[in-house]
Formats: structure tokens, sequence, C-alpha cells
């Protein structure tokens, strides 16, 4: 948020901090013995050089400290420096390990509270990579604040995506992101933006802009109470208020899409 | 501890000076002691309203910057002996205020005032951010018009997201509509949004709707908050939502059109 507008100069200001998301893989670490894991990395980026060369990663280490394992952190980071890996976080460590990996130039992501769905096997390879899917919107300033740094160990479409539900007005200018459902248990204003990764329900009046299925989710549905939004959108197939049709203008619908054609039902 | 209102928009020119005038001086003669701060450095507007424009010496800059002292700067109102006003500085812009300093000011006023309205500038930006960063409650001042509606609803979805309240999770600000410039017969016309359309957007806790009157602008030109003119229906409004916002149950009025009788429809054209 930037209040210290300068209204007399045009000029850009020399710095700007702007929140803003981007996705990282994060490297779990299963087990503690580095020769084991210094193979598995090695195999993993003879698969893919390209992809893994400088690329930043988080490290996740939340098993080894729940299974009480010795894991030498500052020799494990310089490890995985030496494979061109850029390590940029630390997540799931205690104290002391979060210390080293402070003095190492890692930041401490702290444990995100969704639940856990792919709790790894005991018969889990010590080692694995995901990618998480692309944060395509930077959602300003959504009514919560996200970690910046999302690195999701969910994968697409696993039906498990965390739901959001709020039950105060979304107002003017206000924007809420979901990375699963979004409910709405109040009104949406003109002017107030609501996306989400999978469905939309919004039990008040829609009077602002409703978009599902931001990621490409083709099959996520809008479901309405009262329509009167600015604008609908399904994984990018979008209408403006003036290409609805005034018949459904306060009435209960959904919305999904059918051969790339938007569908306005009455409910 | 006082309580902290602050008299909000977003939009300019719909009445927050007018009311944090008529407020600030309603909560003063129900005999609480009251503080009334311009938060509009550069247009400094309050002081005039409230009639003490030729006893400023010192202001909310001031004050800030540790230039004089909150009792050297504060006016205390001819009129009512409870009623003390902290005016605006005209020679300089908003970006003379700061977080720190506001949030200072406001402490020490806590100690021995009850109830410390803050009056708004218009906008989203840094004057109006502060003059909202600390209340506990606002007097969101709509007038029923659309572009005033939006952005009041603009400014209620600030004061969820960016107040202090907000930020440590506290209880959230409470929030109350004044209705302002409202003329139930432009409404029966369709020239004006009604009370309930407003509500309906907004939906907000209705604390009075203030009717158009020439006594507004007789009271802002003479220096006389509105309040004080118990002939004119936007001073008994004002009055209405001060009682309100004590707790006293008042029935709405001014929102429909008043009955002429039989004999003045006859004998009066208008």
């Amino acid at each position: 948020m930037s209040i210290d507008s300068t209204a007399v100069s045009n000029q850009r200001p020399a710095i700007e901090f702007k929140s803003s998301t981007f996705a990282v893989p994060a490297l779990i670490i299963n087990s503690a013995d580095l020769k084991e894991v210094n193979a598995k990395i090695l195999q993993k980026i003879q698969q893919a050089p390209e992809f893994f060369k400088n690329s930043p990663v988080l490290l996740d280490i939340h098993s080894i400290t729940t299974e009480q394992l010795d894991l030498k952190l500052a020799e494990l980071i310089k490890l995985i420096r030496g494979h061109t890996l850029i390590p940029i976080a630390l997540r799931g460590g205690h104290t002391e390990l979060n210390d080293i990996a402070l003095k190492s130039g890692l930041f401490i992501q702290p444990l995100q509270t969704l639940v856990d769905t792919d709790k790894p096997k005991t018969s889990a390879p010590p080692l694995e990579t995901k990618k998480s899917p692309p944060a395509s919107t930077d959602p300003g300033h959504p009514v919560a604040l996200r970690s910046p740094i999302r690195t999701d160990r969910r994968t697409k479409d696993d039906g498990n995506a965390i739901s959001r539900i709020i039950t105060s007005p979304i107002r003017s200018g206000q924007r809420v992101y979901s990375e699963g459902d979004l409910i709405i248990m109040s009104q949406v204003s003109a002017g107030a933006e609501i996306m989400a990764e999978g469905n939309i329900h919004v039990y008040g009046s829609l009077r602002g802009r409703a978009l599902a299925g931001v990621l490409g989710k083709l099959d996520s549905r809008i479901f309405c109470f009262d329509c009167q939004a600015e604008l609908i959108s399904i994984a990018g197939n979008y209408k403006v208020k003036d290409d609805l049709d005034p018949a459904i203008q306060h009435k209960p619908i959904q919305i999904y899409l059918q051969n790339q054609a938007l569908i306005i039902k009455a409910l | 501890m006082a309580r902290i209102i602050v008299v909000t928009s977003g939009k300019g020119g719909v009445g927050k000076t007018t009311t944090s005038a008529a407020i600030s001086m309603g909560l003063a003669k129900k005999g609480h002691k009251t503080a009334v701060i311009d938060f509009d450095v550069g247009l400094r507007n309050l002081d005039l309203i409230m009639g003490c424009e030729r006893r400023v010496i010192y202001d909310l800059v001031n004050v800030i910057n540790k230039e004089a002292t909150l009792n050297q700067a504060l006016i205390k109102d001819k009129r009512c002996d409870k009623l003390f006003i902290l005016p605006a500085s005209q020679t300089r812009d908003k970006d003379a205020l700061h977080l720190e300093g506001v949030g200072r000011i406001l402490e020490e006023l806590s100690k021995d005032f009850e109830y410390i309205v803050c009056d708004s500038p218009a906008g989203i930006e840094k004057g109006a951010h502060l003059a909202m960063y600390f209340a506990d409650d606002a007097f969101v001042v709509t007038n029923p018009e659309v572009s005033s509606v939006r952005d009041s609803d603009r400014m209620l979805g600030i004061l969820a997201s960016k107040s202090r309240r907000a930020e440590n999770n506290e209880e959230p600000i409470r929030e109350y509509l004044l209705l302002s410039r409202y003329s139930p017969e432009r409404v029966r016309l369709g020239e004006m949004l009604s009370v309930a359309d407003v509500q309906e957007i907004l939906s907000l806790n209705l604390l009075g709707v203030i009717p158009e009157s020439k006594s507004v602008l007789n009271a802002s030109n003479s220096g006389v908050p509105v309040i004080l003119d118990d002939k004119s229906d936007a001073g008994l409004a004002y009055a209405d939502i001060i009682d309100r916002y004590l707790g006293i149950n008042k029935p709405h009025r001014f929102i429909e059109e008043e009955k002429r009788s039989l004999f003045n429809k006859l004998f009066r054209s208008k």
C-alpha cells in the first residue's frame, strides 16, 4: 500500500515496495544422510538440467524435525548450492536450524496451516520436488494477508484445495483470492473483485467482478443469489454486464462453461 | 480511555466538516468532554465552521513537530466549555502528518477527553488514512447519489482492512451511516437514491438522515455548528444522531415527505 504519493512530481520514485507472488518449488528433505540426498539431487538434475539451473528452492525439512534426525544443515545448503540450485528459504526447522539458515542467507518460511494431504509415507523416496501451479494474478491486497511465497504441496485438481469462507461484505476496491473455492456469505460491492482457482458462491448480492477457475479449471462454476455482476469469468471466458441478459439481473443463477461458451442458468 | 470517532466519506463536499462540527458540539452539550481535530491539512475549514478562525495560534502540525504543546494548540469553544478544537495547518500539506505523531497526539488526548472526533479530508490518501487509522467508530457521511455511495463503499473497505484495529486483529471499527443532503421530494421524483437504496448497497447501520437544508449553509457561513440551531430540521437531525449514538432509541425522521394539510394544499402553491 502506498500512501506516500507525492502529488507534485510525476516522476517515478526511486524505489517502490509492492507485494508480489511467485511460485517456488519446494525441496522436501526426508533423509539426514547427505550422501543419499546428494545422489538423489544429482539424479533429478540429470533428468532436466535446464529446469534446475539457478532455480530457487525452498527447503522443507519438516519430516527431519518431526523424526528428530540430526541434519547438518550448513553442509546441506552448501551441497545444494553446489548443484546450481539457489536455496532461498527454510521451512519446518526448529530454532537452532532456523538460526543456521538465517546465517546462510535464507529466510524462514513458517509452516502453512494447510492439511497435509501428501504426507510422505515411509516408502516414499527421500527427496521429491514439485512445481506448484504458477500464480497468474497478483491478488493485490486481499482481505487477509497471504504469505508472500506460496509453495504448494497440493497438486492441481486434487479436490483438496482449501476453500475460503468470507462473512463480511467485500467493499469496492477490495480483492479477494482463494486457492480453492470461494464462499461469500455477504455482498460483493461494485468495484470489488473476487477470484478463485475453484468455484465461487455468493449468498448476498454480487455487484462486482467474479472470476472463477482463474488458473484454467474449466469445470469451475459461479453460483450467486442475486446477480448484478459487472463481470463474470470462468477460466478466462468472460462476459461484462452489457453482455448479460437483463432478465437474469437480481436473479439467483449459476454460470458454467460448455464448449467454450458461458452458460447462465436460473437456479 | 476516549472513544475516537472518525468522520469520513471518500468523496468531497458531502458534509464531513459540517458533521464533525455538529456531532462534536452535540456530544459536548451532553456533558462529554470532546476534542475535534481537523485533519484536512492545507485546506483548513473546521475552524471556520466552528467560528474560531480568529483564535488559531498553533495547529495540528505544530503539535506533531513538537513546536507547541497540545494545551497551547487546543482552542476552547466559547459556547460550550466541554468542547476543544485542534485546527489544521493552512500553510502545510498532508505529508507533514505521520503515523507516529498522530498516534502520540491521540494518546495524549485520550487521557482527559471522553470523545475525540477526527474530521477526515476527502480522498483515500495519507490524510484520510491517518484520520481513520486509530478510530474506534466511523461515521460514514454519504449523499444519496451513486458516486458518493461508491466512494463510501471504498472507504468502508479501507476501514475494514487498513486501520489499527484491523492490523492488530482487534474488534473491527464500528461503522455508522449518515445520509446527508437528503430530499424526500427528489427521491419521489426519481432524482435521488432513497434511504433503502443506499442501505441496500452499503448494508450499514443507519445512524440518521440529515435533510437538505438552507440552515446548513447559513450555519457554516456564520460559524455556528448547525446543531445549535434548534429550529432547523438539519439541527434536529444531528441532535437525534447524537442521541442514537449514545444509545437512546429515537425513530428516524426526515425520510418521508412532510404531509401537507388540505388547507396548505389549497392555499399555498408550494
